[in-house]
């Protein structure tokens, strides 16, 4: 480039910035497509009901509140915050179970050498590929027969578990790229393997812990099947039944609330998204390379 | 490493023996292993490879969560086959697969090449693309879907304009399947992502030399890009297609919670969740379930004996 003339520089240079034009206006059309759902979720609970459907409006020509304030009024005699507070629990216990069961069971597969090691890695990356629907009935069985259904044991059970084999990989593959002479060295300083993982595996393993906490925050909170399989009582329901309950009535002049609460259920996600997306991008990108 | 050169005292070399070695310490090193990952072992007896083993015997009986579970061999399987409901699911799924997952992909890859080139407010536009990828498996996203592919709503109104008038998709049997297909492709985040991490890992090199020797994008693409991602390309076939497969919130919410209209979404565990949780049919619905993971085995059994032919994995590397 120091070499040439000017004019060709400044041809390239113009190059460049059509290219960059075209580059922009090709993605700006995508993010357009990409985004006009979120979009129109947000002009759209500002709209009377009989507007939602209707009007090809993507914002509001007049704004109002009636949906949201209509949101304290709860449904079918139940608060709007009992489903948001059940949800909570379930997440933020899901996260707990996740984090503290997989980054032990990761712990022993990628720092200790036992027997058996490999033979078990192997069934636990084979169970990533198994469809859950094939566990569904006999766990289904297995709680109801223990009186647990209607209570977030089910649920949350296999978080504390580690069956969720995505995490687990995760963190094995993270935990497998920390330098070795780390933990020898606190091997030879005398720690034992309880405190070389909570004082040394653990803290370094941050980016793959908190990449594995939002998604299973996200993923509880926007667990569908589950809920609708175990609860009964509407009092316990998460957010998303407490949607389809808002749906199964079915009466259109509540559809400006049912969409005010659908944008408010999205809250927590989005702004746990705004958080921590690079975590979350940079997971997804490494789990899904280092396969 | 370094230390090996001034300690050459020291036999064995540059691992230096754990404090306990030994038989003692090997042992130990066995329980602590096994301590560490008890959790997981106990998840994986309870909730895994126990109900397994009870989910295919159920397979073989007659169940309804009431009265014990009654031997009845293959009756599930044949009544199963000749289940007109049955295969309508089969139907659906199928099509949802192959029409939803190459779509996605492409779409993916497209956005994928074109973020990989170094321009301003990259990192912006990627985390907007993954967004959907996390907010799209709501109910939330669901009502926004039915509310925009209904009956005289936005998807509707943009296609009257294009003098096509099908009436909402929502309620049109012939299309219901469409919009489920549409919200899986907005989802197209998460393969991309991956797709940005294989195509960053493709050496600039290669693209120089092959602009030396004059190939112009396209060969470029087909020649080197394509063959250098067919990993990650591999990866997400598999992922997005087993996924696929076992889709069920979005049916169960967008079109209605039956599935319908005219079983038109019947996607296959929307039926086994109807013949499981509503009809009580835990034997049959069993069945079913196994008969899921025979095809998600064969499919991913197909994709891993065709990746010899189209995935090159590079050994020579690095």
């Amino acid at each position: 480039m120091t070499t040439a003339t000017p004019t060709a520089v400044r041809g390239a240079g113009e190059r460049r910035r059509t290219g960059s034009i075209a580059w922009h206006a090709g993605a700006l059309l995508v993010l357009a497509v990409v985004l006009y759902p979120v979009i129109w979720v947000v002009g759209a609970s500002f709209k009377p009901s009989k507007d939602i459907i209707a009007s090809l409006d993507l914002l509001p020509t007049e704004p109002v509140w009636e949906n949201f304030s209509g949101l304290a009024d709860g449904i079918s005699g139940i608060s709007i915050s009992s489903f948001f507070w059940n949800s909570l629990v379930y997440a933020l216990l899901a996260v707990a179970g996740v984090v503290l069961s997989s980054s032990l069971t990761a712990y022993a597969f990628a720092k200790i050498r036992f027997a058996g090691r490999n033979l078990l890695f192997t069934l636990m990356i084979g169970t990533l590929l198994l469809p859950y629907h094939v566990l569904l009935i006999p766990q289904y069985v297995l709680f109801r027969n223990l009186e647990l259904t209607d209570t977030l044991v089910p649920l949350v059970a296999g978080k504390f578990l580690a069956t969720e084999a995505f995490f687990v990989f995760l963190m094995v593959q993270f935990m497998r790229g920390l330098p070795r002479e780390l933990d020898e060295a606190a091997k030879l300083d005398g720690c034992g393997h309880l405190r070389t993982y909570w004082a040394i595996v653990l803290p370094l393993s941050r980016p793959a812990v908190i990449t594995s906490a939002i998604f299973t925050f996200i993923n509880a909170w926007n667990d569908f099947m589950g809920p609708l399989i175990y609860l009964n009582t509407p009092e316990k329901y998460t957010v998303s039944l407490g949607l389809m309950m808002f749906r199964d009535q079915e009466g259109i002049s509540d559809y400006g609330s049912m969409i005010a609460m659908s944008l408010v259920a999205l809250v927590p996600v989005i702004a746990f998204f705004m958080a921590f997306q690079r975590y979350l991008i940079d997971g997804m990108a490494t789990s899904g390379l280092k396969g | 490493m370094t230390l090996v050169k001034e300690a050459p005292v020291r036999p064995a070399g540059k691992r230096s023996a754990p404090p306990a070695a030994g038989r003692r310490g090997r042992r130990r090193e066995n329980l602590a292993g096994y301590l560490f990952m008890s959790p997981w072992i106990a998840g994986f007896l309870l909730l895994t490879a126990g109900p397994m083993i009870a989910s295919l015997y159920y397979a073989f009986t007659s169940y309804n969560l009431f009265t014990p579970p009654k031997w009845v061999g293959l009756d599930n399987f044949t009544t199963m086959f000749q289940d007109p409901r049955w295969q309508k699911s089969v139907e659906v799924t199928l099509k949802y697969v192959v029409v939803a997952t190459p779509l996605k992909l492409l779409l993916a890859l497209g956005v994928a090449l074109l973020l990989a080139q170094k321009r301003r407010g990259q990192g912006l536009y990627r985390a907007a693309f993954y967004m959907p990828s996390l907010i799209g498996a709501s109910v939330s996203v669901g009502f926004v879907w039915r509310a925009l592919f209904s009956d005289d709503a936005v998807v509707d109104r943009t296609q009257k304009v294009f003098g096509l008038d099908a009436g909402g998709w929502i309620g049109n049997p012939d299309y219901v399947l469409y919009a489920l297909v549409a919200l899986s492709i907005w989802q197209f985040g998460a393969p991309m992502v991956i797709f940005l991490a294989g195509l960053k890992q493709v050496p600039q090199e290669l693209y120089e030399a092959a602009e030396v020797d004059g190939a112009g994008p396209l060969r470029r693409f087909w020649n080197i890009t394509l063959p250098m991602i067919s990993p990650v390309l591999f990866f997400n076939v598999l992922l997005e297609s087993i996924h696929a497969f076992q889709v069920f919130g979005s049916a169960y919410v967008v079109s209605d919670t039956r599935c319908g209209p005219a079983d038109a979404t019947l996607v296959y565990t929307c039926y086994l969740y109807q013949k499981g949780f509503k009809e009580a049919q835990m034997g049959f619905a069993s069945a079913m379930a196994w008969t899921l993971v025979v095809a998600v085995a064969l499919v991913t059994a197909v994709l891993f004996w065709s990746q010899k032919k189209w995935v090159h994995y590079e050994e020579a590397a690095k």
